[in-house]
């Protein structure tokens, strides 16, 4: 006998639990993937203003990872919920990458892209490039664990000179280079990113997607121009 | 003999038959409901409406169509809108207007008691259109715009851009969709009707071929509702979708059921031009195009100079000259019929010399081109498209083109036909556009039937079959799932030279010529003396290639074109006896000097049901006496 | 014309496909893309070979039933327009064309370039809809409704339903289809009272049916026959955040 299409009501229509219901859900899954790419984009900012300090000189970005410093426990929290929004930033993406990738098993022989850009086609891979970038970055900068000889740098008032630190590590020009390679990708993932969650977190419309995605691209060029222009400022002696 | 055929119209005053049927019409109370299976064929605007309408009632529907999806049915090709009487333009619209337009527009050809339902519940089928949110154009204020179309007088069309059949297909999908998600229908989508079955002598059942698997099976049902639209496809080019098909109407018609009217097809005189032999369907283009734009052709026979290079002395505007007073707006039969005389007298433009002109130059150098841009642009996109020329340049070319058939099989006024328990709505029955469809009346028909008359009237049947269901053990079930075995068997066992396509285009062809735009007794008898033997061919060198039990377009083909094979023959013989001209069918012999169409309110002002009665025998013609009392037989004239 | 096709043919859902080559000689330039498959399964015939399944019905980009991939593009080459609408002028003639069924876990293959694609219609049934049972219907003019609101409620309805969004989409995302839908009946005040059950039941069938999710490529958009705009999509985020936030407050009392 013919069949008839099966009622939906037949297929699965997952928990019952609304919040359960609503991580699992694709929509859902991408807003998480969105609210915390935006956190990580309000912290680059952030962090990218801190890094700009050194164009002012020696004593205010001291004075600067001090006060940080002294922040303590709101330092910690801050530093947890920023490795909670990366782990299920990436967590997230991850499965959403998994379903997508089985939603289509046979692969076009043939596939002719008609808009999206190599951005949007590389997020996860800039991603985990930024990831491994940003281990390498914490275990150079933070933990001093690559170069432990930045643990005793002081400057004349005996804070820790992060002035330079910077310094020396940016005079390395290979250094320099992966770390401009590594903010490239950066800028690329949010090249896309930026006017991606616009979109994701259903403020786009056709009034300011234009806007949006022009400003997305303005966005994180800029950011790349400014994480950049350190190292090469270092490097041609501008900052010394 | 012949069958007294009784339409079942309620008496009293017109517009009060509706109103007083509803209330005298038997009931099914909720309990009963449950208890019955019907069974829609067809998810157009008529079978989708029906079968929605019908679960909401509490009935058990299953709803079966040959697309992929019940939205795909040809319905959705319609563009330019919906009639409604709503005199929400205060421009003297009402019932009467909007009935009395209908029966004139359809030449006195139509049972006035249905018209005047169709009118009535016209003005219903928009609210509960604009209540399923189809989004019908607005004005500023935010209520509903309307235009006037296909020359009524009227601003009555409500349409949604150029996509009204789409909108309201999709309204009705919708409800429909919300009725499968409730249980209450159950849809077979790519399943196609090949037969019906009767069970003491009312339609109990079908039988389907599932188009994925190739699976023949047999449903029962307490009542069968036909949906399955028209058969314009008879003419293998048309305007209709590819699909579309006479053998759901034609498999009943050899049931019992009577087929009426089968010659009144409409032609529509704007569509673009066949281009070769390679080409499988006619792309209507809107009429409005005629508002602008001049129809010529050259005046010397075999022409061989671009358009551009004929100077205006050698140019013939054909219609301007036969119709001064009308001109290029001439009526669709007449501008279609001066069409085909013109290329019939070999002056003819384009490939195989089938178009004539559609000039914008004049109106692009009095108006400009942006004008033209505006109010056609994407008209001429899609004939730029369609034929890489580029109209704002040179001449359209256009041709007229099967689009739409009148003729269905016989209902009453409860859209049962004379076969109890079979109900046929839509463009599949006959019943409410004569020898005529107006233009934005097909999608009201649909809807009336689906959405306001069958939930009615299909109680006055099943009330009466309450305790009575069939067992689908029953041996008739078997019997004609076994004919329909074999026919498949057939099909696929002939093995000859010829692909179902190219008989299909012969045919096509030779009733185009002879049963198309105009219609002659001695070209009439021509067709019906080559279709038979054209038919026996099919059935000895037919070559169907694949199986049985999968997918095989081919074979649904196949079956199709051999049901058109046979009514193409009914279709002819209905044209040769139906001695006038009227509506759609024109013959040459009923014509004033001018060319103007002659009735023959005498012998003709009938409906004719064909009867089957074996292969090889006559079918009998019976007659419903068209009575009018409420409006006065008038001759057309557009000079 | 002449062209070389590479042509996917696969007997059923279960059998493995691959691609097979065929000649299409002497096709007119007037030709559309469907009518010189039709002219090819003409000549398969005349062969004794199987003619290559494909769907179709209207013919002139309405219906959705069409549906190819050609040259690794949904409905081909050019802009909104449905395989249907393509025309052969638009090749190169010797060009090599290549011709894929839509391609995704929720469309699985039932012949050669021929697809289920009954999931639409599931994701229809599960919410696409206004209830408003017949007959019970005010007077149409008596909901007005603002032009601009209308006019943007109709660039969704436009949706043909084909699937062409889902087989460009990189992830087989069905989002555009259903961010039309959800756009269309959540602009109109009549579609007021179900919007949220409907996005939310809508957008978790879309899910259980296998389709991917979105990550704002805009191939969608791009191979859309219906221009249907992507920011459609972000309306439907929002909806579906709202209506989950609306669920999560109801649960909580
Ligand atoms: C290009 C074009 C433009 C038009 N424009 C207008 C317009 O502007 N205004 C207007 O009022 N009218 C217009 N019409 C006419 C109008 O569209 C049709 O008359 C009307 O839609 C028919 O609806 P229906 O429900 O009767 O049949 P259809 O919509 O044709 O539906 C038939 C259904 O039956 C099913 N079916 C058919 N045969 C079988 C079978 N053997 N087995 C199983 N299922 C079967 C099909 O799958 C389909 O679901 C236009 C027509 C065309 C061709
Ligand atoms: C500073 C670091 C990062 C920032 C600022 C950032 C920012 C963003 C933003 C804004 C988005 C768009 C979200 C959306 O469309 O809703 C996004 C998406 C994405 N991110 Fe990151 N991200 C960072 C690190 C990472 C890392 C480490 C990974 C590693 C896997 C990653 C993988 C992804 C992926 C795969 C997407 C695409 C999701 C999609 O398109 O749907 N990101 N990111
Ligand atoms: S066949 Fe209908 S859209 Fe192409």
């Amino acid at each position: 006998m013919p069949s008839a299409t099966a009622s939906p009501t037949q297929t699965k229509r997952g928990s019952s639990n609304p919040f359960i219901a609503f991580c699992q859900s694709s929509i859902g899954k991408k807003i998480i993937v969105g609210v915390t790419g935006v956190y990580l984009i309000v912290f680059i900012t952030g962090h990218l203003l801190g890094n700009l300090e050194i164009y002012l000189g020696q004593d205010h970005v001291n004075a600067y990872a001090q006060f940080l410093q002294g922040l303590g426990p709101i330092l910690w929290l801050e530093r947890a919920i920023l490795i909670a929004a990366v782990v299920i930033h990436i967590v997230v993406t991850i499965q959403l990458a998994a379903e997508n990738r089985a939603a289509r098993p046979q692969k076009y022989a043939h596939y002719n892209y008609q808009a999206a850009k190599p951005s949007s086609r590389t997020m996860i891979y800039s991603g985990l490039l930024v990831l491994c970038f940003v281990i390498y970055h914490l275990l150079q900068f933070t933990f001093m664990t690559t170069n432990p000889e930045y643990r005793h740098l002081e400057d004349h008032l005996h804070r820790h000179d992060v002035y330079r630190m910077m310094i020396l590590g940016f005079q390395q020009p290979i250094i320099s280079l992966f770390y401009a390679a590594a903010i490239f990708f950066l800028a690329a993932h949010l090249s896309h990113g930026f006017s991606s969650v616009v979109q994701t977190l259903g403020i786009n419309n056709q009034k300011v997607s234009g806007f949006v995605s022009n400003g997305g691209r303005w966005f994180s060029w800029l950011i790349f121009a400014g994480y950049v222009s350190i190292p090469v400022s270092i490097l041609i002696g501008l900052i010394k | 003999m012949t069958t007294q055929l009784d339409a079942r119209i309620p008496s009293g005053p017109l517009a009060d038959k509706w109103t007083k049927h509803r209330a005298e019409s038997k009931l099914v109370n909720p309990n009963n409901k449950r208890k019955f299976d019907i069974l829609v064929v067809g998810s157009g605007l008529a079978g989708a409406s029906a079968a929605a309408s019908l679960a909401e009632l509490g009935y058990h529907v299953k709803c079966f169509c040959f697309q992929d999806s019940a939205r795909r049915a040809h319905s959705i090709a319609a563009q330019g809108g919906i009639n409604a009487a709503k005199n929400y333009q205060n421009d003297g619209d009402s019932v009467f207007r909007l009935f009395y337009d209908t029966i004139k527009g359809g030449d006195f050809r139509s049972r006035e008691a249905n018209v005047y339902r169709l009118a009535e519940v016209s003005a219903n089928i928009i609210d509960q259109c604009v209540a399923q949110g189809v989004p019908f154009a607005r004005e500023y204020g935010g209520l509903l715009a309307n235009r006037s179309f296909g020359g009524a007088q009227v601003s009555r069309t409500f349409y949604a851009r150029g996509q009204t059949g789409q909108q309201l297909l999709l309204g009705a999908y919708q409800a429909l969709s919300d009725q499968i998600n409730m249980g209450g229908v159950k849809m077979f989508p790519r399943s196609e009707l090949l037969d019906l079955v009767i069970v003491d002598g009312h339609a109990k059942g079908i039988v389907v071929r599932d188009l994925k698997t190739g699976e023949i099976s047999s449903f029962p049902g307490d009542a069968v509702v036909l949906a399955t639209g028209g058969y314009g496809n008879v003419f293998y080019l048309s305007t209709n979708a590819r699909g579309c098909n006479v053998s759901a109407t034609y498999r009943a018609y050899k049931r019992g059921a009577f087929f009426a009217n089968p010659c009144y097809t409409q032609i529509h005189p704007t569509c673009i031009p066949v281009g070769g032999p390679y080409q499988s369907k006619l792309t209507l283009m809107s009429e409005s195009l005629r508002n602008d734009g001049r129809v010529w052709v050259p005046k010397n026979k075999g022409e061989s100079r671009r358009p551009d290079q004929i100077p205006e002395a050698e140019r013939d505007y054909y219609l301007e000259r036969k119709y001064p007073s009308f001109g290029n707006l001439a009526p669709r039969d007449i501008a279609s019929r001066s069409a085909k005389e013109v290329c019939d007298e070999g002056r003819g433009v384009g490939p195989g010399g089938l178009g004539v002109y559609l000039d914008f130059a004049e109106s692009i150098r009095r108006l400009g081109e942006q004008t033209i841009r505006e109010r056609y642009g994407n008209l001429f996109d899609i004939y730029h498209n369609i034929t890489g020329e580029n109209a704002y340049q040179v001449p359209m070319r256009i041709y007229p083109a099967v689009h739409y058939t009148m003729g269905g099989l016989w209902v009453d006024y409860n859209l049962m036909s004379n076969v109890p328990g079979l109900h046929v709505l839509g463009e599949a029955n006959f019943s409410d556009h004569g020898a005529n469809r107006l233009g934005a009346s097909a999608l009201m028909q649909g809807l009336a039937d689906g959405y306001f008359v069958i939930p009615c009237t299909i109680a006055n049947y099943l009330a009466t079959q309450l305790g009575k269901k069939v067992s689908p053990d029953r041996p008739e079930f078997r019997a004609v799932e076994e004919e329909v075995r074999g026919r498949v068997k057939k099909l696929l066992s002939i093995k000859g030279k010829r692909s179902a396509t190219s008989f299909h285009q012969e045919l096509g062809l030779l009733v185009w010529e002879q049963c198309g735009m105009a219609r002659s007794r001695d070209g009439l008898k021509d067709a019906l003396q080559k279709i038979g033997p054209l038919r026996e061919e099919f059935w000895e060198n037919l070559n169907v290639l694949g199986g049985q039990q999968e997918l095989n377009q081919s074979l649904e083909q196949a079956g199709r074109v051999a049901d058109f094979l046979e009514f193409a023959e009914l279709m002819c013989l209905d044209a040769l006896e139906r001695e006038e001209s009227c509506g759609g069918h024109f013959r040459v012999e009923y014509q004033t000097e001018e060319g103007e169409a002659v009735r023959n309110d005498k012998d003709f002002c009938h409906v004719t049901a064909w009867q089957y009665t074996g292969p090889d025998s006559k079918p009998v013609a019976n007659i419903e006496p068209l009575v009018f009392e409420n409006v006065k037989l008038a001759q057309r004239s557009y000079k | 014309m002449n062209f070389k096709l590479k042509v996917w043919r696969q007997q059923n859902e279960n059998t493995a496909g691959q691609f097979r080559d065929y000649e299409a000689i002497n096709i007119p330039a007037e030709a559309s893309f469907l009518e010189m498959l039709d002219i090819v399964n003409e000549g398969l015939i005349a062969r004794q070979e199987e003619p290559i399944a494909f769907d179709s019905d209207c013919r002139e980009g309405i219906c959705g039933m069409c549906s190819l991939v050609v040259n690794g593009i949904a409905h081909g080459p050019g802009k909104a327009k449905t395989t249907c609408q393509l025309y052969m002028r638009r090749f190169q003639d010797g060009e090599t064309i290549w011709i894929e069924p839509f391609r995704a876990a929720a469309f699985p293959i039932v012949k050669d370039l021929i697809v289920d694609r009954s999931a639409f219609d599931r994701i229809i049934q599960a919410g696409g809809y206004i209830t408003a049972r017949t007959g019970s219907a005010p007077d149409a003019n008596s909901i007005p409704i603002g032009k601009t609101v209308a006019d943007l409620a109709m660039e969704a309805a436009a949706c043909i339903g084909c699937g062409a969004c889902a087989a460009a989409c990189p992830n087989s995302s069905a989002m555009l289809f259903v961010a039309a839908k959800i756009s269309h009946l959540g602009l109109l005040p009549q579609g007021q009272p179900e919007r949220t059950s409907r996005v939310r039941n809508m957008v978790r069938t879309m899910d259980a049916l296998g389709f991917g999710s979105c990550t704002n490529h805009y191939e969608c958009e791009a191979v859309c026959p219906a221009e249907i705009s992507a920011t459609f999509i972000s309306r439907l985020n929002r909806d579906y955040a709202v209506a989950s936030i609306r669920e999560g407050l109801a649960a909580r009392g």
